[in-house]
């Protein structure tokens, strides 16, 4: 099987578990529940992970979690000072993506959604303007590449 | 390079064997004088720096002696509680040690069959069809590599990030547990692992995976 590179989706979550926002590109595969439930799941799992890590850690950490993977994704993850959470699902191939979901952080979320006024901070992301900028922005990577099929 | 420890799991998510190969000590004594410029709180029996790092103290660490004796949890080796001790000027300078909590036997049986559960969610939430659960798991100082085996038994190995060859060790591991584990008259199966052909061929392992990295086909 070739290695292929994709981005599967992407979740935002805000520091009390809430998922401001959801989008997706190549995904096959839904969870089988309904997206408030996954969202849960989703958020339950990083914590626990979160938990799990600084316990069983044999060293200080310092970024502490990073990225997991099983045998047909990767999962990466960044977390801001504040508590928002990026989580990004992308294909096996694909490396460290820090910088990029620091990027999604730094260039999109504080430009468009926390320098807009009549964006309630905690709630579900409601920015057109968001959203487009950022399927912008993910088309653009360079490990975005869908299959020409 | 370091492999850090081992944890085999069984298919119900309970521990059945733990090794440490490899426990960096991060260790620092130092000596306060009243009041204490470090905020400490009880967490899970222990008290713990939850605020104020400095000289390589930082928070998650535990007190682990007082005036060079070994405390007790939250009380000294005389049994009184270190926050009330902490609290009297009349006990200082006070020299106290700080470090990593060691994970607790139970402790350890609690993370495993956490780890379990959040393998199921890897799982459950891919958005590719036909994915295993977890299969390596990174932080900027160690990563997890665990094997699952067609009848469920986990190998679970902490090394450092850098370290190569773990995907041979853990089926090395598995060898290893099928010979000595498995054919041995006295295991009951799914029962937790004493056996000490188990343990020292799984140590030889660990050093020569440290060393050597990979395994040659049937070593």
């Amino acid at each position: 099987m070739i290695e292929r590179m994709t981005v599967h989706n992407l979740y935002i979550f805000d520091r009390n578990g809430s998922c401001l926002h959801y989008s997706e590109w190549n995904r096959k595969k839904q969870a089988g529940i309904s997206k408030e439930e996954e969202f849960k799941l989703m958020y339950g799992m990083l914590f626990s992970i979160r938990s799990f890590i600084s316990k069983m850690s044999p060293l200080d950490m310092k970024d502490g979690f990073l990225a997991f993977q099983t045998s047909r994704y990767k999962l990466h993850y960044y977390e801001t000072p504040t508590g928002i959470k990026l989580v990004l699902n992308t294909d096996l191939g694909v490396p460290n993506c820090r910088d990029t979901l620091q990027q999604i952080y730094s260039t999109l979320y504080v430009e468009y959604i926390v320098r807009n006024p009549l964006c309630v901070l905690g709630e579900s992301l409601q920015s057109d303007l968001f959203s487009s900028k950022l399927d912008s922005f993910i088309r653009a990577l360079p490990f975005f590449s869908v299959r020409a099929a | 390079m370091a492999i850090f420890s081992v944890y085999v799991v069984n298919k119900a998510g309970g521990l059945i064997y733990q090794y440490d190969n490899y426990v960096p000590r991060t260790e620092v004594e130092k000596t306060f004088s009243f009041p204490l410029d470090l905020v400490l709180k009880i967490y899970d029996e222990k008290l713990v720096v939850s605020f104020g790092q400095r000289d390589g103290i930082r928070v998650g660490h535990a007190v682990l002696s007082i005036n060079g004796v070994d405390v007790n949890g939250k009380y000294t080796a005389e049994g009184k509680d270190i926050l009330e001790y902490l609290k009297d000027p009349a006990n200082y300078p006070v020299s106290i040690k700080f470090g990593r909590p060691r994970l607790t036997s139970n402790e350890k049986l609690m993370l495993a069959s956490m780890f379990h559960s959040l393998f199921a969610i890897g799982s459950q939430l891919s958005p590719e069809v036909g994915s295993s659960g977890i299969e390596m798991l990174e932080t900027d100082v160690f990563k997890l590599h665990c094997f699952q085996t067609l009848t469920g038994i986990k190998f679970i190995v902490l090394a450092d990030p850098r370290q190569s060859g773990i995907d041979a060790l853990l089926r090395k591991i598995y060898e290893i547990y099928s010979d000595f584990a498995l054919k041995n008259p006295f295991y009951s199966l799914e029962m937790p692992i004493r056996c000490e052909l188990f343990d020292q061929n799984l140590k030889s392992a660990l050093e020569i995976a440290e060393k050597a990295g990979t395994f040659g086909p049937g070593s």
